[in-house]
């Protein structure tokens, strides 16, 4: 969506990457970003959220520590250790692997934005491996302020700044849990979804990902709640498509 | 097939059932990607169910919360993303608004809730 991208209200614009610069700056500037985003505290606060969760479900901290740097995706490493004592292992594999089908079309949508013409396929496998919400969400709303040829470093650069945070979160959240109320520990856990929603609406600023997300947001509670397995890929399937049918209309009407 | 997950090695899970089904989808991203155009029609499909995504994985913490969140009532849960979202709106679109004004409602409600129990 480079073509209408949002001007940057924020001092953020002045710290990217000039045209012409070289290769490495487009990595530092992701970095910076990346800890000057507002969704990295939500980010924090999820992965503190999961460490308590390991830790209660007495798993060791590398191994919380080694699966945040690993999986960077806190629903499915939420799914993955909360099946883990319960459910069997075909149920925890297929129970993941549902829950990570949101990654491709993030995944598909991101990368034809930020590589150029002589960006080679094995150099996009890396961004797409940190391709997860807040970064996704980041990507796509600073990239475009990005020249182009540095865009994929610019990616690396927030993810790993991202990944560094929730790794770091996972740790202290481990360290921590048993300290916090229970209250607190439950406001810790809800930062998630409250900075998805209200971070999600600011960087929807197409009518179909604008409706798109509405309608999500309408339907997927009734279908988690009537028990398909598959509750948020239908409710994404009709939400988006339906945006993107607004879209045409609009289009059209025009 | 009925082994739990505890029978395994917890990294042989780690790498198996954790960095495996979710690396397979980004990696399956990197080849549908591959020759679309940024200005095509698909991708703003694509987007927009990717955002629609999004919405499915916030109702679903809502509604189905991991670990201590599920002491409050669905009813705080909501009410609070509702305050959040109303502040984040009203204070000119501002991220921390809406957040810090959720979260004041969740612990205020979590801790009106306990009292009453």
């Amino acid at each position: 969506m480079s073509s209408h991208a949002e001007p940057i209200e924020d001092e953020r614009a002045r710290a990217l990457p000039p045209e012409g610069a070289p290769g490495w700056t487009g990595f530092a500037a992701g970095l910076k970003a990346s800890f000057r985003s507002v969704l990295a505290y939500a980010l924090i606060g999820t992965f503190v959220g999961y460490g308590g969760l390991c830790l209660d479900l007495g798993l060791s901290v590398w191994w919380a520590a080694l699966s945040t740097l690993f999986i960077f995706a806190a629903p499915a490493q939420v799914i993955l250790v909360t099946t883990l004592g319960a459910g069997t292992l075909v149920q925890a594999a297929l129970a993941v692997t549902l829950s990570a089908i949101r990654l491709l079309p993030m995944v598909v949508a991101l990368l034809p934005m930020i590589r150029g013409p002589q960006t080679r396929t094995r150099n996009l496998i890396l961004p797409a491996h940190f391709v997860a919400v807040s970064m996704w969400v980041e990507s796509l709303r600073l990239a475009p302020h990005v020249p182009r040829e540095q865009r994929v470093g610019f990616c690396n650069g927030i993810g790993t700044g991202m990944t560094i945070m929730s790794v770091a979160g996972t740790v202290a959240g481990y360290l921590l849990a048993a300290r916090l109320p229970p209250t607190f520990a439950a406001a810790v856990l809800f930062l998630t979804p409250m900075m998805f929603l209200v971070s999600t609406a600011r960087g929807a600023t197409m009518i179909s990902d604008r409706v798109g997300f509405a309608l999500g947001l309408a339907v997927t509670p009734g279908l988690i709640l009537a028990g398909f397995e598959l509750a948020l890929l239908y409710g994404a399937l009709l939400g988006g498509t339906l945006g993107y049918a607004a879209h045409r209309l609009r289009r059209a009407a025009a | 097939m009925s082994a739990t997950l505890r029978d395994l090695n917890p990294y042989l899970v780690l790498v198996l059932i954790g960095f495996l089904p979710n690396e397979i989808w980004r990696w399956m991203g990197v080849f549908v990607a591959r020759g679309i155009d940024e200005k095509s029609e698909f991708l703003i499909w694509v987007r927009a169910v990717a955002t629609a995504i999004l919405a499915g994985v916030i109702a679903q913490l809502i509604f189905v919360p991991a670990g201590s969140l599920g002491t409050i009532p669905l009813w705080a849960r909501l009410g609070a993303l509702g305050v959040g979202f109303v502040v984040f709106l009203v204070f000119r679109r501002s991220l921390i608004a809406g957040v810090v004004a959720g979260e004041a409602t969740l612990i205020a409600a979590g801790m009106a809730f306990g009292m009453a129990r």
